[in-house]
């Protein structure tokens, strides 16, 4: 373990990957927050699979592999995800999940297929890009993290800036409305920031996991509080550690993939305060009614 | 005790005007043509059957919703001109109440609007959100998460929050629902008390038993405007009928 340690601090590759891992965990933990409150978590994980044939088409035009082109990529094809999704549901009578449903079959579809042409087609250096389905957190190199970090300062500025409105907003929105708060601008904007959150994510845990760091460490940081800005703190803290500590894994030479160890370390985290979540977690609540309850009904 | 400036309403004119008022869900229409005028300071009861567009009429009336024909004045000018004299209290099932905040944070939200954006509330909203929650008989519980507050209690949290907006014009959906005897006598007590200082309030009712002790005036709906007036001269037997359609329990006036 100590030698994992001092790798951390003198090895580049792990120190990017854990870095990179810290910086999706928190932008994932502190948006998921809003997501999972708002009822959005599936919202997340359809824009996530919408992000793909963005970054294929990104790659197709610029010929490059270099992060912020095809993040962009991905943004784009998130965004237009989030258009249809928003059309199906005001113009037609398709319910939300069904729209969230054919939006994440239909993009992720075209995605794969765009993935295999490029594939086939032999383009130099084509071999990086199906990294994003799994996510490849090893290929993290030093510009990725900084775009990263970038991404995710921005999106936790706005929060921080806009949080008295986003709490509104994700609370009582007809209120928010009624004092004249342009909720669907706000609506827009912190959906946006979701996908700010997914676009940090998907390099190293990629389009069919990233949606599980935005729902877990809400869903886990929910158990310990009642104050959503505590909430929001203790599921960036758990993001950060379950990325940190995936990656740690990873590189400890077990040979396994980050992403995926991230998601596990997460559920780990989860069921852990699901059980003892000084808040609601089971062992507390157990412990609280046999107090509560008479001595008769024991 | 703090006060807050008193928010001067213009005076002259009426706190609520509906003009020929349509709305409707997609091709789904919901209210026709539907017209009154609220004088200032009175209690006012909105009755009808569930789905008469009750709630459908509050949002239209605050521009959450935009009406296909007619419009709606507050203090003879249009919503978003008027907004700050006017208080909301949504129906209750409206929210999610296992959200992760407590009773005094709910009751600061009615700051917000004069807080606008950028400001945090601080210690002086906390003070003025205290005041509110004590007028509802809520102090003790400020810092109770709000999944652990009966019916009742949600509902006069959601009252605070209103007393907070310090309204001239209150809308309040269906305060009376689902709560229990001792928060039914507190939301009377506080109605008459902004009525005694001048407020208007515009109440979303189901119960018909109670309409002629709460109100002063009731407005009858059910798409169309049955009928809109003093309590003694409009809540009849035979306007309830109109309204509800069929025979009902009637336990009004006339
Ligand atoms: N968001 C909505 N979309 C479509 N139809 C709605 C919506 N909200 C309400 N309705 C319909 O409009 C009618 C009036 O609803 P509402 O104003 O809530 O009635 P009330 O408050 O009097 O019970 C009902 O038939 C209801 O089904
Ligand atoms: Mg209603």
């Amino acid at each position: 373990m100590p030698e994992i340690l001092h790798e951390l601090v003198f090895d580049y590759t792990i120190r990017n990957v854990a870095l990179g891992s810290a910086i999706l965990g928190v932008a994932g933990g502190v948006l998921g927050c809003f997501a999972v409150l708002r009822r959005q978590s599936l919202m997340g994980d359809a824009l996530a699979h919408a992000t793909l044939p963005g970054v294929c088409v990104a790659f197709m035009l610029s010929g490059s592999r270099a992060s912020v082109w095809l993040l962009l990529g991905a943004a784009v094809s998130a965004w237009i995800g989030a258009l249809v999704i928003l059309a199906i549901v005001r113009g037609t009578r398709i319910k939300q999940d069904a729209a969230l449903g054919i939006v994440l079959s239909v993009f992720f579809g075209a995605g794969v297929v765009l993935l295999t042409a490029i594939a086939r087609s032999g383009a130099a250096g084509q071999s990086g890009l199906d990294r994003f389905l799994f996510g490849q957190a090893a290929s993290l190199i030093w510009p990725d993290v900084v775009t990263m970090g970038a991404l995710a300062g921005a999106a936790l500025l706005a929060v921080a800036v806009l949080f008295k409105e986003f709490k509104l907003l994700a609370f009582d929105p007809a209120f928010a409305a009624s004092l004249g708060y342009p909720v669907r601008v706000l609506d827009v904007l912190l959906t946006s920031l979701i996908v700010v959150a997914v676009i940090v994510g998907i390099q190293a845990v990629g389009v069919v996991l990233v949606v599980a760091l935005l729902i877990i460490p809400a869903a886990s940081a929910r158990q310990w509080t009642d104050r959503l800005s505590v909430m929001v703190l203790i599921s960036a803290l758990f993001g950060a550690a379950s990325g940190v500590a995936g990656a740690l894994i990873s590189a400890s030479g077990a040979n396994l993939p980050t992403g995926p160890l991230i998601v596990l370390v997460a559920t780990g985290i989860f069921l852990l305060s699901l059980v003892t979540g000084r808040r609601r977690g089971l062992l507390w609540s157990f412990l609280r009614d046999r107090r509560a309850a008479p001595e008769g009904l024991r | 005790m703090i006060h807050l400036k008193e928010t001067e309403a213009p005076p002259g004119a009426f706190p609520l005007e509906v003009r020929g008022l349509t709305a409707a869900y997609r091709e789904k229409p919901v209210l026709w043509d539907v017209s009154f005028t609220i004088p200032e300071g009175q209690l006012v009861g909105v009755v009808g059957p569930n789905g008469a567009g009750k709630t459908t009429l509050l949002k239209v009336v605050m521009g959450v919703m935009r009406p296909a024909a007619g419009r709606a004045l507050v203090f003879g000018r249009p919503f978003e001109k008027a907004r700050r004299w006017v208080g909301y209290v949504p129906q209750r099932g409206s929210v999610d109440w296992d959200f992760p905040t407590d009773a005094l944070d709910v009751v600061m939200m009615g700051l917000y609007g004069r807080l606008g954006w950028l400001r945090r509330p601080g210690r002086r909203e906390r003070e003025i959100a205290l005041q509110c929650l004590e007028k509802v008989g809520m102090s003790e519980f400020a810092r109770r998460q709000i999944s652990q507050l009966s019916g009742g209690q949600q509902q006069r949290v959601f009252l605070a929050r209103a007393l907070a907006q310090d309204a001239r014009l209150y809308l309040m959906d269906e305060p009376f629902a689902g709560v229990d005897y001792r928060t039914e006598r507190a939301i009377v007590a506080l109605l008459r008390e902004l009525k005694e200082r001048g407020r208007t309030v515009v109440c979303v009712h189901h119960d018909l038993s109670t309409v002629t002790e709460y109100f002063d005036r009731v407005v009858l709906l059910n798409g169309r405007l049955i009928a809109e007036g003093p309590v003694q001269e409009v809540f009849t037997r035979e306007n309830v009928e109109a309204a509800y359609g069929g025979s009902v329990a009637f336990a009004g006036g006339g």
